[in-house]
């Protein structure tokens, strides 16, 4: 990792933004002075979205590769969700979920070179 | 004695959220380690390890920064991630609203789900009197700021360690899996499973958009079709177990 190679403003501004969004979602409701509510369908959108954001993000990283639906099966990605996955199921938790996940996929990138 | 300077509430907060800290730091070692593996240069992991302070929208934004993808894009990625925090804001106002804007805006800042549920479990309402709102803005004080050295401390700790492995393990996808545990802790219901896979079924058929419109496609599909689907079948969106 170089400290100063490679960083550009576009990143840096990008960083910026996501500071002020963790302040702004984190106040949202104390920033003004007038007490007010979200109307009803932002309030039901609220249930969906988080979940959809992460999975819309996530999904694409693990069964994708260079823009394509993964045309192989000797991916490690998928096979180390599935054993998290497992293991959220069986004991919740999410310090085992990322230990499962981790080993199948360092197993088979480095085992099986996959 | 001047409750400003009385330290029992912030020392209370500290030692309430203690245990809590392992998890936390578990959690930060491995943000850290996914943003060290990112692409991103140094001062940029640094910048995004010690300022963005959420650690699922910083997750998030990692595979969007790698793409390219335009700042709106990203920052509505990241908002939508972190609605919950929303919610909790409305929560947190009474406790606050007596405070000039700034220092409203710094606490909200340093508030994370951690501080936030635990200031809720020891005083479920805020004080009446300006006295009691100040003894439990201590508490929070105290919780927010081991907290916080504990993410940042993890966090520092997870980047060094990943200098020290060859970036071809691949160590990133920790980020990934992270994610997708809190994912599954999120999918409470059939409902929001369902928005879960809407979401991303979307997001890989719409992948050749261009700017990475892809994500937000999948969460606008999914978000209306389980309204939808909640007006006509609510038993559907029937938490497993109880809701926090």
């Amino acid at each position: 990792m170089k400290m100063l190679e490679g960083t550009d403003l576009w990143t840096v501004v990008a960083i910026g933004l996501l500071t002020v969004n963790t302040v702004i979602t984190r106040c949202f409701f104390f920033i003004v002075n007038k007490r007010w509510t979200l109307p009803p369908w932002a309030q039901r959108g609220l249930h969906y979205a988080p979940i959809a954001a992460l999975a819309g993000v996530i999904v694409p990283e693990v069964l994708m590769l260079n823009g394509h639906l993964l045309s192989t099966w000797q991916d490690a990605r998928p096979y180390a969700v599935a054993a998290g996955a497992g293991w959220y199921f069986w004991r919740r938790g999410l310090l085992g979920t990322l230990v499962c996940g981790m080993t199948v996929y360092l197993g088979l990138r480095l085992g099986l070179g996959w | 004695m001047n409750p400003r300077w009385n330290t029992a509430h912030f020392r209370l907060g500290m030692r309430e959220i203690a245990a809590l800290t392992p998890g936390l730091a578990a959690w930060g070692l491995m943000t850290g380690v996914a943003t060290a593996n990112s692409g991103l240069s140094g001062v940029e992991v640094l910048l995004m390890s010690v300022l963005v302070y959420s650690g699922a929208s910083q997750l998030a934004a990692l595979p969007l920064l790698a793409a390219g993808a335009p700042l709106w894009v990203i920052v509505a990625t990241a908002f939508c991630v972190n609605l919950r925090f929303i919610v909790f804001s409305a929560q947190l106002r009474d406790y606050l609203m007596d405070l000039p804007l700034g220092r409203r805006l710094f606490i909200g800042y340093a508030t994370s789900d951690l501080s936030y549920m635990m200031m809720l479990r020891r005083w479920p309402q805020a004080a009446p009197d300006a006295q009691g709102r100040q003894e439990q803005r201590l508490y929070l004080a105290g919780s927010a700021l081991l907290i916080w050295v504990s993410w940042i401390a993890a966090s520092l700790i997870g980047i060094f360690f990943a200098q020290s492995i060859p970036q071809e393990w691949g160590l990133g996808f920790v980020g990934t899996l992270a994610l997708i545990g809190m994912v599954l802790s999120l999918a409470d219901s059939p409902l929001r499973g369902l928005a879960a896979a809407i979401s991303g079924a979307a997001a890989v058929a719409a992948f050749a958009l261009p700017l990475k419109l892809n994500i937000l496609a999948g969460i606008a599909a999914a978000v209306c079709v389980c309204m939808v689907l909640e007006k006509t079948r609510p038993e559907m969106d029937a938490p497993r177990r109880p809701r926090a």
